[in-house]
């Protein structure tokens, strides 16, 4: 009698901790950086929002699957996943030969280039001979930062920042020549009132550059977002979040 | 994760290049720091209210905000003022190297001059009273009895507060600087190699810090070695009558 109760007892506990976990099993937790606008930003009410975070929603609401978004340093950004802080990273992650030592990446969900960006006024020209000596800024660990480094480390002085808007900032407060960044948070940026004084310079360097989703090696959550993404792009729903932030497709 | 040994030995170079510049910045912000801290402790103990005034201000302020945010203030703050950038300052403010020496200065100044102030109010009273029974002057006392014995004093705590600056000299990096934490930073944004990375610079602050304690060790002895001192008794004097002893 009392074995029986007991046993009762027992697989109801097991059954209640199995039910717990696999809820768990659906939550997705997302970690986006916050401080690369229009993509990922944090506004007035400490709430991340963005292009993004827009599209994280979107594949979430498509996946159905309960999403949890949080923010992380952009250099801490791959190490937390690793250390399963978090499970994917959806924060304009360009898809590169290093990275894809450490993490696995979905298809893009957008592509990007590069550009500088400088004064109006200034006569900044972006061939090597002219950038000689000049002072380029770029965030650190991006690949505009790369760039600099594996192309112009010889030819100009390179400086690094933890997040873009701290190199914004030096630009505007004239430490820096010029700058080099993906182009469409500098869009952004450039109809803003600090940035209106600023332009894009020379051509845009096409790099190849394709933004996906970053998830742990081997992880089948991989498979589910490239089938959300595909949905996505088909259905409509991701021309519509394109639409509220650039007049032109950039997928 | 795979443990790389060989990404340490490939950028030891380049840390070691941000290791120099982690020391100059520490080196030249302590001397700048010591200098300044000197008159804010002297006039922290003054008599006059007034005089006291300031220095507690400073002090009060340096040590009551983060190292990051007067960083920050320096650096991103001072170049958002017109006047600032069209002054002769500008020159000097438009380099992060020199923003992170005046941040650095100033604050380990206030640290530092808290810790001296505390060093001469812990002089022995009879000290200054016997200084003052020959008829010596007032900067006299300062220049022969104050200062040595506060720096005797302060030595071991003056010691810690230069282990602290070496380690808060790793916020240069956050703004643009390439010092130790900076360049190994810019290395794993390529290597993505953390941890190997991170230990190697660990290490190297662990080392720096060591010499800075042996260093402190040397020092004591030599600026405190009346307390090492033993009295030795000549030997005919034993002989001759015990209460002679001493």
């Amino acid at each position: 009698m009392n074995l029986r109760k007991l046993i009762v007892t027992l697989s109801l506990v097991a059954g209640t901790a199995l039910a717990a976990s696999a809820a768990q099993a659906e939550k997705i937790r997302i970690a986006t950086e916050g401080a690369y606008a229009p993509f990922n930003m944090i506004d007035a009410n400490g709430d991340l929002k963005g292009f993004d975070v827009d599209i994280a929603h979107a594949l979430c609401a498509q996946m159905k699957a309960d999403c949890e978004l949080v923010a992380q340093d952009w250099d801490g950004i791959i190490p937390g996943l690793l250390t399963r802080k978090y499970d994917a990273i959806v924060a304009s992650m360009s898809i590169t030969e290093e990275r894809l030592r450490v993490v696995d990446f979905t298809e893009r969900y957008y592509s990007n280039v590069l550009s500088f960006a400088a004064a109006r006024d200034s006569d900044f020209k972006t061939d090597k001979d002219s950038l000689k000596g000049k002072v380029i800024g770029a965030q650190r660990a991006t690949i505009a930062g790369l760039y600099l480094e594996d192309n112009l480390a010889d030819t100009v002085e390179v400086k690094l920042y933890d997040t873009q808007d701290n190199a914004y900032l030096d630009l505007a407060a004239g430490r820096l020549d010029g700058l080099l960044s993906d182009k469409f948070p500098a869009y952004d940026w450039l109809r803003s009132e600090e940035g209106q004084s600023f332009e894009f310079k020379g051509a845009d360097i096409d790099i190849d550059d394709k933004i996906g989703i970053a998830v742990r090696k081997g992880d089948p959550l991989k498979d589910k977002f490239n089938a959300a993404i595909k949905a996505i792009v088909d259905n409509g729903t991701y021309a519509k979040i394109n639409a509220e932030y650039f007049p032109f497709s950039i997928y | 994760m795979s443990w790389d040994w060989s990404v340490i030995l490939k950028y030891l170079p380049r840390l070691l290049e941000g290791t120099w510049l982690t020391l100059e910045l520490v080196a030249i912000s302590g001397l700048i720091g010591i200098a300044l801290a000197v008159p804010l402790a002297l006039m922290r103990v003054s008599n006059s209210p007034w005089v006291r005034a300031f220095p507690f201000a400073y002090i009060f302020f340096f040590r009551g905000t983060p190292l990051l945010v007067q960083i920050f203030l320096i650096y991103y703050g001072a170049s958002q003022f017109e006047a600032v950038k069209q002054s002769v300052f500008w020159e000097v403010l438009k380099q992060p190297y020199w923003c992170a020496i005046i941040a650095f200065s100033m604050n380990t100044a206030a640290y530092s001059a808290e810790l001296i102030r505390g060093a001469i109010q812990a002089i022995p009273k009879g000290e200054i009273e016997a200084a003052e029974a020959l008829g010596m002057s007032k900067p006299t006392q300062i220049r022969r009895i104050v200062l040595p014995r506060a720096f005797g004093i302060v030595l071991p705590a003056y010691g810690n507060e230069l282990i602290l600056m070496l380690k808060g000299s790793s916020l240069a990096s956050t703004i643009t600087l390439l010092d130790l934490t900076g360049m190994a930073r810019t290395i794993i944004a390529r290597t993505y190699t953390p941890l190997e990375i991170f230990l190697a610079a660990g290490v190297i602050y662990l080392l720096i810090s060591g010499v800075f304690i042996g260093c402190f060790r040397l020092l004591e002895k030599r600026l405190n070695r009346y307390q090492h001192y033993r009295h030795q008794v000549p030997v005919e004097l034993t002989k001759i009558d015990p209460r002679l002893q001493d």
